[in-house]
């Protein structure tokens, strides 16, 4: 008989296949991926309603969108294994021929993704014209996004941001990765954003944080009072609060590892500290 | 060679909102966007009939891309109305990640193209936008030659799956496509049968292309006219047809001759039939301010310019 896996399970293995493939072709993303790890399973395992099967336009069901794209290790590790297409499939990520690019793309049919992402700032526009058309097709579902932190500081957010507001589009929650961590640095020390909870708030939007975005019941139950505000006139922003490279003490509190793979020595002790759960790719 | 009468001065953009008001009966998947120039694409009529299938972005035009993007996902059939710099330089990457390689049904329709637009001047004036949507894999990009012709291509596009850029333009001309003449996705316009020179001109240079040819009869020079309204894809048939009959061909657009759709022709010709070009277009130049038929003459986007071009094809040929 099929035993669920447990959220935890689920956020180890994850792990454990996010370091596997940016090992394996020594290119990817680990960083946010890693932070975001929880994220992804609380959203793909519990808070969003999901039809079996995917189909492109998701009418009759929630749909996600990623705008930072670069994270793809953890998209297609939590669709693979939520069934979307065969684990088997992780192995060939960012390998010539593969359906896993190295950012995510729908132009080679991966089932899962339904917009191309990792040009930064462009994920929040088409989840607002994906909310637009659920309104105009009496759908009662909810978009959800995804952005980093780093990726605000691309202006096409804050006409996202404005035009949500201004017109009422509260069938979408927008989640914000704030690891604090960009590619030359700190958030802070690279372009500082000021209070990003003020100004979400000064742009209309109902703001939820999560503090503690590495618990998975943390992000769920922040997930319940976000989805608690929709359809009340005003799109809602989720500050997740995370540590890029959780999960994996020397990866984290840093933005060292946003971009690099592990060696095999690294490797070898980044999975140690997480051992297998479900079984490996 | 067949003559055409001009049947009464109109703008194309006039000829986008008459047909975006038909596609709302039709088409009830149809969505429009606009970024605060309602009036100057003349979205009026789709909007008053159908307020909630319209979406005002405001001053945004990559949100407003990145917003039809996301339409489509969900079944719609979403068009987007900007000036043609604001379609598709500024915004470039939103429809290259967003729309084109995401493969998105997004349709982005450009007014005040070219330097017709006029007195606003280069900064208004886009001269590089069918270039730069040329290249996108899997766009198709139709430029329109009058207000007949920009009706039945708006149509047209509601029903053809995949990214397309719909160019035209702001001043009046002269409306001379039969407004029964079918309008078919990538299939070139025979307009007048020759045998001496193939004239092969897209948008406004469609009429002037017209008025040189009755010239050139005059003259004894018998030139074959064909009104390339689909720049990408091209047709590569009709062009090779006429070009083995006319052994020359003059290429007419308001547009750089860079990247435009002469070099799209000069391309299928060095590949199958090499023969003599020229090249009616800017010459890598921005424009700037006047009024449209000065700013034509002072670029050499007329008649008197598409005669002389013509003269030395043909003198080319015979050389």
């Amino acid at each position: 008989m099929n035993q669920q896996p447990t959220l935890n399970d689920l956020v180890i293995q994850t792990r454990r296949d996010i370091l596997r493939m940016v090992h394996q072709v020594n290119s990817g993303h680990p960083g946010g991926s890693l932070g975001c790890t929880e994220f992804f399973i609380a959203l793909y395992h519990k808070i969003m309603k999901l039809n079996p099967g995917f189909s492109m336009d998701g009418i009759g069901e929630d749909v996600f969108f990623l705008s930072n794209g670069h994270i793809s290790p953890v998209f297609y590790s939590t669709l693979a294994r939520k069934g979307y297409f065969d684990v088997a499939e992780l192995a060939t990520f960012r390998k010539l021929d593969s359906r896993l690019q190295g950012h995510p793309t729908t132009h080679e049919g991966l089932p899962g993704i339904r917009m191309a992402s990792g040009s930064l700032g462009q994920g929040l526009s088409v989840a607002i014209g994906a909310a637009l058309a659920k309104k105009l097709n009496q759908d009662s579902h909810t978009v959800y996004a995804l952005t980093g932190d780093g990726e605000l500081q691309e202006g096409q957010n804050w006409e996202a941001l404005m035009f949500a507001a201004a017109k009422k589009v509260d069938n979408l929650i927008a989640a914000v990765d704030l690891n604090g961590q960009q590619i030359d640095g700190s958030t802070d020390h690279v372009l500082a954003m000021g209070d990003l909870k003020a100004k979400f708030l000064a742009f209309g939007w109902e703001v939820v944080e999560v503090t503690q975005g590495n618990d998975v019941e943390a992000i769920i139950s922040g997930y319940e009072t976000a989805q608690s505000l929709l359809g009340k006139g005003k799109p809602v922003c989720v500050l997740l609060h995370t540590v890029m490279g959780h999960g994996v003490d020397f990866m984290m509190y840093t933005h060292a590892w946003h971009g690099k793979a592990p060696n095999d020595d690294q490797l070898a002790q980044a999975l140690a500290q997480n051992p297998v759960t479900l079984g490996d790719y | 060679m067949k003559k055409y009468t001009d049947l009464g001065k109109k703008d194309t953009r006039s000829g986008f909102g008459a047909g975006l008001a038909s596609l709302g009966k039709t088409h009830p998947n149809v969505v429009a966007l606009c970024a605060d120039l309602i009036g100057s694409l003349k979205m009026e009529a789709f909007i008053e009939a159908h307020p909630e299938r319209f979406v005002q972005v405001g001053i945004a035009e990559a949100n407003m891309m990145g917003i039809a993007a996301g339409l489509t996902i969900g079944g719609e059939n979403p068009f987007t109305g900007t000036f043609a710099n604001f379609s598709t330089g500024r915004v470039y990457d939103q429809i290259r990640q967003s729309i084109a390689y995401s493969g998105k049904n997004v349709k982005i329709c450009a007014s005040h193209a070219g330097l017709t637009l006029g007195e606003d001047g280069a900064t208004h004036q886009i001269l590089e936008d069918i270039g730069l949507m040329k290249m996108l894999p899997g766009m198709t990009v139709i430029n329109t030659c009058d207000y007949n012709q920009t009706k039945a291509a708006t149509i047209a596009i509601a029903d053809h799956q995949g990214p397309v850029y719909l160019r035209f333009g702001r001043p009046v001309v002269p409306n001379f496509i039969p407004e029964d003449q079918p309008f078919v996705v990538g299939k070139a316009l025979m307009l007048s049968p020759g045998s001496d020179v193939t004239i092969a001109a897209t948008g406004h240079l469609v009429w002037e292309a017209l008025q040189a040819a009755e010239v050139l009869e005059a003259q004894g020079i018998s030139c074959e006219v064909i009104n390339i309204h689909t720049i990408k894809p091209l047709d590569e048939e009709a062009i090779l047809a006429s070009v083995a009959k006319t052994g020359c061909l003059v290429s007419c657009e308001e547009h750089n001759v860079l990247g435009g759709l002469g070099e799209s022709i000069a391309r299928t010709l060095a590949q199958h039939h090499p023969c003599p070009q020229e090249f009616i277009g800017t010459q890598d130049t921005f424009g700037e301010s006047g009024t449209p038929s000065q700013l034509m003459d002072k670029y050499g986007l007329n008649a008197a310019a598409i005669e002389k071009a013509v003269l030395k094809a043909i003198s080319r040929k015979n050389a």
